[in-house]
Formats: structure tokens, C-alpha cells, sequence
């Protein structure tokens, strides 16, 4: 007995992987003998099973983040199940993206997905198993766990882009998301195996210990490097930078919009956490290496991204360049940790690709969430042309969306600005003023076509009717999304401490 | 707290004019007492300014952005006080001057307006670089909307042009910012970036950084050419701000930055900027002559006097420095009336070709000869406002070469040119087709307007010594500061 109470409590900062387990399990039975094709009672029982794991992860957050009393905090980070899990701040506050991002998916999509007859027990299941691979991908201190929780995540993501079965580009986009992305997983497998192969341990902390020590040999060196090219191959895959970026616009143009929503949000906040547990925690002595790499991926991805994405006149496509250029950005703050062998950049360019990130997500949610308000039965709103003159019509509605392409343009005063500004930031203290100023420039293109939306929603007459039907939840959730951004823009100091929190202790 | 009110009582205004909707007949109302609220609230700045002194006054220091320690920093010196005096007037002008003129969507009008005046009152007041970008940075939103939905046939072109345009230069002053912020070891504080010792390269990479910024809003040839543009097709409001207001930002910018952080950059560099102002002075002179269209006559000859306020800049002596801030404030008022005069005019015939008028003052004798003192204001009349600037900054260029001197004032003979042939074209002559004919006159808000800008333009012409004496101890203190070189 006492054994085992001790087994649960060591167990504890695990809670909201298995809570959630458990309850997407009792769902996905549940579901079974929901009649009604509203599914409202799963459909709420899986937000309240998100707000439950949303508590203990805040809970834990609490316990593991005490203030020191002089200004400072106490920070506490815990190792599972033999070093293959790690419960630290970083992962809390990435799993409440994660979870708040499911959560606004849901309530986003759910007149879309009913419409439409979408609206089945797949939809939630996988989304809450997605969620769960998230979660557990962003805990990974293992390449064995962070294969898991990335298999785990993707598998249930391409069912999911087929939801919709007797939609040829959605099928399509499926085989073309889970072709790419085995073999993105291929790739990184290889890389993974190499560095075990060189280190002999899987554990991330233990590789860092090995790594460093033979990193100055130069034939260990290259051996790992040689690994470690793999491994940014297939994390480049899954964050979606250029060149590993083809599938996007696809996916995101084929997929269901909320599914594009979920695409878009949880996994790329999995995908960062990956990027840093592998590179940070598991290859810090091979920074200069990787650091190389991102270097390339960032400019390109921020090139090809915007400049591909003036060409588009499909909104998703659109926000799909547009997304391949925002995690350029984010990889500007990820690559300015290390400067010439110090760690010393190391808490400002971290927090600032988190910040970004999270900023991104919300963004990103906001936008599609006004594509699914826009959609009624019958009707898809993915073209530009679809927002013409939607101040006319929904002027509250319009101003939000207005308020999310300045912020995905990083103008002031929205959140998207700061996010923009902290990276610049870390990237210029890291030295990298060329960098910099290339990104900005390239940011300017980037406005051009988040200013073709507000021209459209302003400048423009409407064609046809704009109606809006949604329930009310999702009018309040949409309005609270477009609102944090300029909240955030007024006062961002609160996530920006969280964020700073989060990467004390890496 | 003044400061924070001039720039928050406008933003909340805007904010409830937004909530109070369209058809909600105490919109104007709400947008003119927020407008007149806040520019009451300036004049304890003016009342209680102590003249005697070069350092910051009514300052407000409030953390902001601890991670990055941002402040929420206010101040004004004597450069600053008369842009935020400026812009609060002006607002109440906009507001009284759309009052029947506008007509759709009357709310989201005048909520931009007021929320770009609080945001201007933050970009003359902020003395942290990123809150000072933040607002530099927000007026664009406004200003894009504004000309976007209630401008002219072309606005859409305009208004993203006007946006890119501006939006490209502040980005690179963003990265120089930064910059900076690292070389002074974590701090944003302008007025420390004053102190800081930089070595001739780095200024002059950085003086680059911020010339875009402030050069695209001046604007400087040869980024001049969004101006014309934003001007023509926006709403009579938008071209008054827009040049009484906006365009003092960039040159705002240099004295607040490029002068004092990069002195030897600037002394390094001061032939491009002095070539670059004679140009505008001279060229774009000349081309405002052959403009046909009204507003586009008064944008290019902005232009023309933003010219002379960079060349007193970069003059390094006191006459140039406080001509070209007194030309600021004059042109403040001066094309601000132009503006509204073309706008009560295509408010009756919707047109703004010279060629659709003739022979006004037969119909609009009131309004003509308001526009009369505005005419030899733009041009440089000795007793108006145009004039003490212009004189000044020719003082100033005289003392350095005699030809500079005689370059600039060229401006005497073309200003005048183009701005009394202007004239003479819409308001002399006889009565050019039955629309002139029937024009009505000045109503009493016209009246209150115009009336208004032209005791500001007599004062300011007859006796400027208050404009001055606010700006003396400020302006010398800053010519010291950029006489010692910082290498």
C-alpha cells in the first residue's frame, strides 16, 4: 500500500498526461452511446476534461515555480520514469498553450464541423489523443519519447485531415501529410540512431553529458554532426521551414479548416518544445553547428514565406506561407543562444522564441477561428475575396481580424510587435545584426499581404451576404482572442516573465 | 500626469465614439468634447513650462516592460511642447471641420482621428525609444484606415503606399534601436542614448538606420513620393494631419535622435542632408508650379518646406536649428488651413482641379480672403507665421555660405509663384461655369475654423517671441551637446 502511494505521488507531475489519457479513453467510449448528433454531452465533457488537466498543470506549475523572496524564484524540475519524462515550468506553460488551443479549437469549430455533418466521435477522439502526443512531446527527455509523443500526435492528425472523406483534396492533402511525414520521421530516426550510436544513450540530459565530452574530438565530432543533420532535417519537417516546408500550404489548403486550426497551432507549440528539448537540453555542445543550420532555415523560410505568400489568393494557402515565415521568426530566437561558446543570451533568445510562439498561436487560432465564423453550410470562406467588405457588414468582427493581421505584421500595439521585438532583440545581441536587419526587410514584404486583408475587410464593397452564425460562446471566445492581442500589446510584461520563467531552468 | 492625459483622454474618446456607434446622434458630440478635452489638459504644459531650463518637464516614470526595462517615460522639453500644443489644436479643427462632411460610418471617422491624436501626443512626449516606436508606429493604423475608406477614386493605392512606404523606414530604425539598446548595456532611455560614446562608423551606420525613418516621413527627395499620393485621396481631415502633424515626426525624430546620439555622423554627413534639402526646396519648388490639382499644389510644396526645416537642422547653428522648429509649427498651421480651404471647396463642387474654378471671390468673398493670408503665409509673407521660419533659416545658411543661403531662397520667388498663381487662378477672375456661380459662402463653422488658424498665423507672423522663448534653452542646449564630438 504505502509503496504504491509512493509510486503514485512520484508520479504526480505526470498527472495531466494521464488524466487526460483516461479521460479521452471514457470519451471515446462515451461517445458510443451518444445519440443525439450535437454530441453535447462529449463535446462538454471534453472541455471540462481540459480544464482539468489545465488545473493540475497550473497546480504543478505553482509547485514547481515558488518565489525565493528576493525578487528571484525557486525553480524545481523533475525526472519520470528513468529520465524519459521531464516535468519542468517550460513544459507547463507550452502544455497550457496546448490545451487552450484545443480548447478554443473546439468551441471555434463546432457549428463549422455540425453544418457540415463532421461532427463524429473521430473528430474529438483524435483530437484529445493529438493533444495527448502533444503533451507528451513536450515533456520528451528521451528520442524515445519524443518519438512516441511525435507518432503519436501525427497519426492522429493525417486521420484527421481526412475526416472528410469524400472530399478529393482533403484526401489528397492526407496522403500527402503522412507521406512527407514518415519521411520526416525517417529522417529523424536516422539522425536519432546516429547520435545513440556515437553516444550509446538515449536519455537527452546523458547525451548532453556524452556529447560534450567527445565533441572536441574532431572524428566524434563530425560523426555527430553528421547525425545531427537528420535531426534538424526532420525537425525542420515538422516546424514547417523551408526547404522541408512543401506539405504546408497543401495540408493546410486541403485539410478541413479546423483541422487546418489544430494543424496550425498545437503541433508547431509540440514541434518548438521538440526543437528545444532535442537541441538545448539534449546537443547544447554541438551549438555552433545547429546554430549554422537554423541560421539558413530561418532567412529562407522568412523569404520564401512571405514572398510566396503576396502570390496566394487563398486565405489558407496564405496563412500557411505565412506560417512558414513566422517560424522563421521564431528560429531567429533559437539560434541566438549561443554566442562564440557562452550561454550567456541564452534565458532572452529562448524566452523571446517562446514568447513568439505563444503569440503566434493565438494569432494563428484568432485567424482561422474568423475563416470557420465565416463558413456557413454550403459555404467555404477561404478566398480573400470572401472578407470584401466585411466592416460593412460585421464591423466588431472585422476589427479583430484587423487586429490579427497587424499583429501577424508585428505592428504596434499588438502582441505580434513584442514577439517580433524579442527575437530582434536576441538575434542582435547575439551579433546577428545582418540577420536582423534581412528579417525586418523581409517582415516589410510580409505586410504587403496582411494588408491586403484589412484593405479588403475596409477598402471594399461587399459581394454577397456575410452572415455569421455561431453561438455565443464562440462570439465571446473569438472577441477575448482578438482582444489578448492588443492586451498583450498594451502590457506585455506578464507572459513575458512566464516566458523568462520557463527558460530559467533548461 | 498631464502628459499621460493629453494622450490618453483622446484614445479613450476614440474609444467610446467607437462604442457610441453610427447613428447615435451624440457621436460628433462625444468626439468634439474629447477632442477639446484634451487639448484643454495641454495648457498647464504651456502655463506652467519653465522656459529657463534644457531639462525634461512634467516627467512621468513608470515601469513598463521590466523584462526589457521599457518605461512608461513622458516628458517634454522645449522642442517637444509646442508639437503636442500643435496636435491637440489641430484635432479640434478636424473634428469641427467633418462635422457634415462625412457621412458614412461616422463613428469609426472619428475614432481614428482622436486615437491618432493620442497616439501623436505619445510620440512627441515618450522619452524611451520603444514606446516611442510603439506610438510612431501605431499612428499608421489610423492614418491607413482614414485615407483607405474616406479618401478619394485612387485611395486604396494611396493607402497602401502611405503604409509600406512608412512601415520600411520605421523597420530599420527598429533594428538601430535595438542596436543601440545593447551598446548601452540595456536601456532604452533616450536621453542616455544622448551620453552614449560611439565611434564614427557605427554612428554613421546608425544615422542610415534612423535617416530612413525620419526621411520617408519628412518626407526627403527621394522618398517624397508617397505624399502626393496619401495627400490627394485622402479626406480633407486626413491631409490636415497628415501635414500639419504626421510629417513633423520624422524631422521630430532627427532632433529627438539622429542630432544628439549621432553628432559626428551628422557633421560627417551634413553635405547629403543640406543637398538633399536644397533639392526639395528648389526641385520640388519647381515642380509644384505645374500641379493642376489643388491638393497636390499644396502636398508638393510640403514638401518643399519640410525641405527648409532639415536644412536648418543641419546647419549646427541656432538660427537654423529654431528656424527650421518655428517653420515646424508654421506649417503646422499654414497647410493645415490650405488644406481646409481646398476641402471647403471640394466639399461644394467635388472637384480639385485649379481649372474647374475661377472668379470664387465673386461668389465666396469671405473665404477668399481667408485663403489670401493663407496664400502669402505658404509663401513666405513678412507679418505671417511663414515668413519668421524661412527668414531664420536663411539667417542660419547665410552664416555658414553665402551661396547656400541664396539656394534657399529661391523658395521666396517659387513659394510665392506657385502659390499666388494658384490663387489667382481659383479665386480671380470671372465666374468660370454656373457651379462657381452658385458656390455658397463660409458658414459659421467653416468660419470658426479658418478663423481660428488665422489668428494663429497673424500671432505667430507678428510676434513669435513666445514660440522661441519656450524653445531657446532647448535648442542652444542641443547645439552644445552636438558641438562636442563623442568619438
Amino acid at each position: 500500500m504505502n509503496a504504491l502511494l509512493i509510486a503514485l505521488i512520484n508520479h504526480i507531475p505526470a498527472a495531466p498526461e494521464i488524466v487526460l489519457l483516461v479521460g479521452a479513453c471514457a470519451i471515446m467510449i462515451a461517445d458510443l452511446y451518444v445519440k443525439h448528433e450535437g454530441r453535447r454531452v462529449t463535446y462538454v465533457s471534453a472541455q471540462v476534461l481540459l480544464a482539468l488537466c489545465a488545473a493540475i498543470t497550473l497546480w504543478l506549475h505553482f509547485r514547481m515555480v515558488q518565489p525565493d523572496g528576493s525578487g528571484g524564484y525557486h525553480i524545481e524540475k523533475y525526472y519520470l520514469f528513468n529520465g524519459l519524462f521531464v516535468a519542468d515550468p517550460l513544459a507547463n506553460l507550452l502544455k497550457l498553450v496546448c490545451y487552450l488551443a484545443v480548447s478554443v479549437a473546439l468551441v471555434y469549430s463546432r457549428s463549422y464541423l455540425l453544418d457540415r455533418g463532421l461532427l463524429r466521435a473521430e473528430f474529438l477522439t483524435l483530437l484529445l489523443f493529438s493533444l495527448l502526443g502533444m503533451m507528451v512531446l513536450i515533456s520528451a527527455n528521451s528520442f524515445l519519447t519524443v518519438y512516441l509523443g511525435l507518432e503519436l500526435m501525427s497519426l492522429c492528425l493525417y486521420a484527421m485531415v481526412a475526416l472528410n472523406r469524400d472530399s478529393a483534396v482533403a484526401t489528397e492533402a492526407a496522403m500527402k501529410y503522412f507521406v512527407l511525414g514518415a519521411l520526416s520521421s525517417g529522417l529523424l530516426l536516422y539522425g536519432m540512431s546516429m547520435i545513440y550510436g556515437a553516444t550509446g544513450t538515449l536519455t537527452l540530459n546523458e547525451v548532453a553529458q556524452h556529447v560534450a565530452r567527445q565533441a572536441g574530438s574532431a572524428a566524434d565530432r563530425s560523426f555527430l554532426v553528421f547525425g545531427l543533420v537528420f535531426v534538424v532535417s526532420g525537425l525542420a519537417f515538422k516546424i514547417g521551414v523551408v526547404p522541408f516546408h512543401m506539405w504546408i500550404p497543401d495540408v493546410y489548403h486541403g485539410a478541413p479548416t479546423p483541422v487546418t486550426l489544430v494543424i496550425s497551432s498545437g503541433p508547431k507549440v509540440a514541434a518548438f518544445a521538440m526543437a528545444v528539448r532535442m537541441l538545448v537540453n539534449g546537443l547544447p555542445a554541438l551549438a555552433p553547428d545547429w546554430q549554422q543550420m537554423l541560421v539558413v532555415l530561418a532567412i529562407l523560410s522568412i523569404a520564401l514565406g512571405n514572398i510566396a505568400a503576396i502570390a496566394q489568393s487563398n486565405l489558407k494557402r496564405m496563412l500557411a506561407y505565412s506560417a512558414i515565415a513566422h517560424m522563421g521568426f521564431m528560429l531567429l530566437g533559437l539560434l541566438s543562444g549561443n554566442v562564440g561558446g557562452n550561454w550567456l543570451n541564452k534565458e532572452y533568445a529562448f524566452s523571446a522564441s517562446l514568447f513568439y510562439m505563444i503569440v503566434y498561436t493565438v494569432m494563428t487560432v484568432g485567424a482561422f477561428g474568423m475563416l470557420l465564423f465565416l463558413s456557413r453550410a454550403g459555404f467555404e470562406c477561404e478566398n480573400l475575396d470572401d472578407l470584401r467588405g466585411l466592416n460593412r457588414r460585421h464591423p466588431w468582427y472585422a476589427l479583430l481580424m484587423m487586429l490579427i493581421m497587424f499583429s501577424l505584421a508585428g505592428i504596434p500595439p499588438t502582441a505580434g510587435f513584442y514577439a517580433k521585438l524579442a527575437v530582434f532583440q536576441a538575434a542582435v545581441a547575439a551579433g546577428h545584426v545582418w540577420l536582423a536587419v534581412a528579417a525586418v526587410l523581409l517582415s516589410l514584404v510580409g505586410a504587403f499581404y496582411y494588408l491586403r486583408v484589412v484593405k479588403l475587410m475596409y477598402f471594399d464593397e461587399p459581394v454577397g451576404d456575410l452572415a455569421v452564425r455561431v453561438q455565443p460562446a464562440a462570439r465571446i471566445v473569438l472577441s477575448a482572442n482578438g482582444l489578448f492581442l492588443l492586451v498583450v500589446g498594451i502590457i506585455p510584461q506578464s507572459l513575458m516573465a512566464m516566458c523568462a520563467i520557463a527558460v530559467a531552468r533548461l | 500626469m498631464i502628459l499621460s492625459a493629453a494622450i490618453w483622454i483622446p484614445i479613450v474618446a476614440g474609444v467610446l465614439v467607437l462604442a457610441a456607434g453610427d447613428r447615435n446622434p451624440w457621436t460628433r458630440w462625444i468626439a468634439l468634447a474629447g477632442a477639446v478635452l484634451g487639448f484643454l489638459v495641454t495648457i498647464p504644459l504651456w502655463t506652467g513650462f519653465d522656459p529657463s531650463t534644457s531639462a525634461m518637464q512634467f516627467t512621468e516614470l513608470r515601469p513598463w516592460i521590466q523584462r526589457f526595462n521599457i518605461n512608461y517615460h513622458l516628458g517634454v522639453d522645449g522642442i517637444s511642447l509646442l508639437f503636442v500644443l500643435l496636435n491637440s489644436f489641430i484635432t479640434i479643427l478636424v473634428v469641427i471641420a467633418g462635422w457634415t462632411v462625412i457621412e458614412t460610418r461616422v463613428a469609426q471617422y472619428y475614432a481614428a482621428f482622436l486615437i491618432m491624436s493620442g497616439l501623436l501626443n505619445g510620440v512627441f512626449s515618450a522619452l524611451d525609444a520603444v514606446l516611442f516606436y510603439v506610438f510612431f508606429e501605431g499612428t499608421l493604423i489610423p492614418m491607413f484606415i482614414i485615407i483607405g475608406i474616406w479618401g478619394g477614386p485612387n485611395r486604396v493605392y494611396a493607402a497602401v503606399k502611405f503604409f509600406l512606404y512608412t512601415l520600411f523606414g520605421s523597420l530599420l530604425m527598429l533594428i538601430a534601436l535595438l542596436y543601440l539598446y545593447n551598446q548601452a548595456g540595456g536601456s532604452f532611455a533616450i536621453l542616455d542614448w544622448h551620453k552614449l560614446p560611439l565611434p564614427l562608423g557605427v554612428q554613421i551606420a546608425l544615422f542610415f538606420g534612423f535617416l530612413f525613418a525620419f526621411a520617408v516621413k519628412v518626407p526627403m527627395w527621394p522618398v517624397h513620393t508617397w505624399l502626393p499620393d496619401a495627400h490627394t485621396e485622402a479626406p480633407t481631415g486626413g491631409s490636415v494631419v497628415l501635414a500639419a502633424i504626421l510629417l513633423k515626426l520624422g524631422a521630430y525624430g532627427f532632433v529627438r535622435f539622429t542630432l544628439p546620439i549621432m553628432p559626428d555622423a551628422c557633421k560627417h554627413l551634413a553635405w547629403l542632408m543640406v543637398a538633399l534639402s536644397l533639392i526639395a526646396i528648389v526641385y520640388i519648388g519647381l515642380v509644384t508650379l505645374v500641379q493642376t490639382d489643388m491638393k497636390k499644389l499644396i502636398a508638393y510644396s510640403s514638401i518643399s518646406h519640410m525641405g527648409f526645416v532639415t536644412l536648418g537642422f543641419f546647419l549646427f547653428n541656432i538660427y537654423g536649428l529654431e528656424g527650421g522648429l518655428v517653420q515646424m509649427i508654421s506649417h503646422g498651421f499654414v497647410s493645415a488651413a490650405m488644406f481646409l480651404c481646398v476641402g471647403v471647396l471640394y466639399d461644394r463642387m467635388h472637384s480639385r482641379a485649379i481649372s474647374d474654378y475661377g472668379g470664387v471671390v465673386n461668389t465666396m468673398p469671405r473665404f477668399a480672403s481667408f485663403m489670401m493670408l493663407f496664400a502669402m503665409a505658404n509663401s513666405g509673407l513678412p507679418a505671417t507665421s511663414g515668413f519668421v521660419g524661412e527668414f531664420m533659416v536663411i539667417l542660419g545658411a547665410m552664416q555658414q555660405n553665402f551661396w547656400l543661403a541664396f539656394a534657399a531662397a529661391t523658395t521666396l520667388v517659387l513659394g510665392a509663384a506657385y502659390t499666388l498663381w494658384m490663387y489667382k487662378r481659383v479665386i480671380f477672375g470671372p465666374v468660370a461655369n454656373d457651379h462657381v456661380a452658385k458656390l455658397p459662402d463660409l458658414n459659421y463653422r467653416e468660419f470658426i475654423v479658418l478663423g481660428l488658424l488665422a489668428l494663429a498665423i497673424l500671432w505667430m507672423g507678428v510676434y513669435p517671441r513666445p514660440f522661441t522663448e519656450v524653445m531657446h534653452s532647448s535648442v542652444s542646449e542641443l547645439l552644445r551637446h552636438v558641438s562636442v564630438p563623442k568619438q
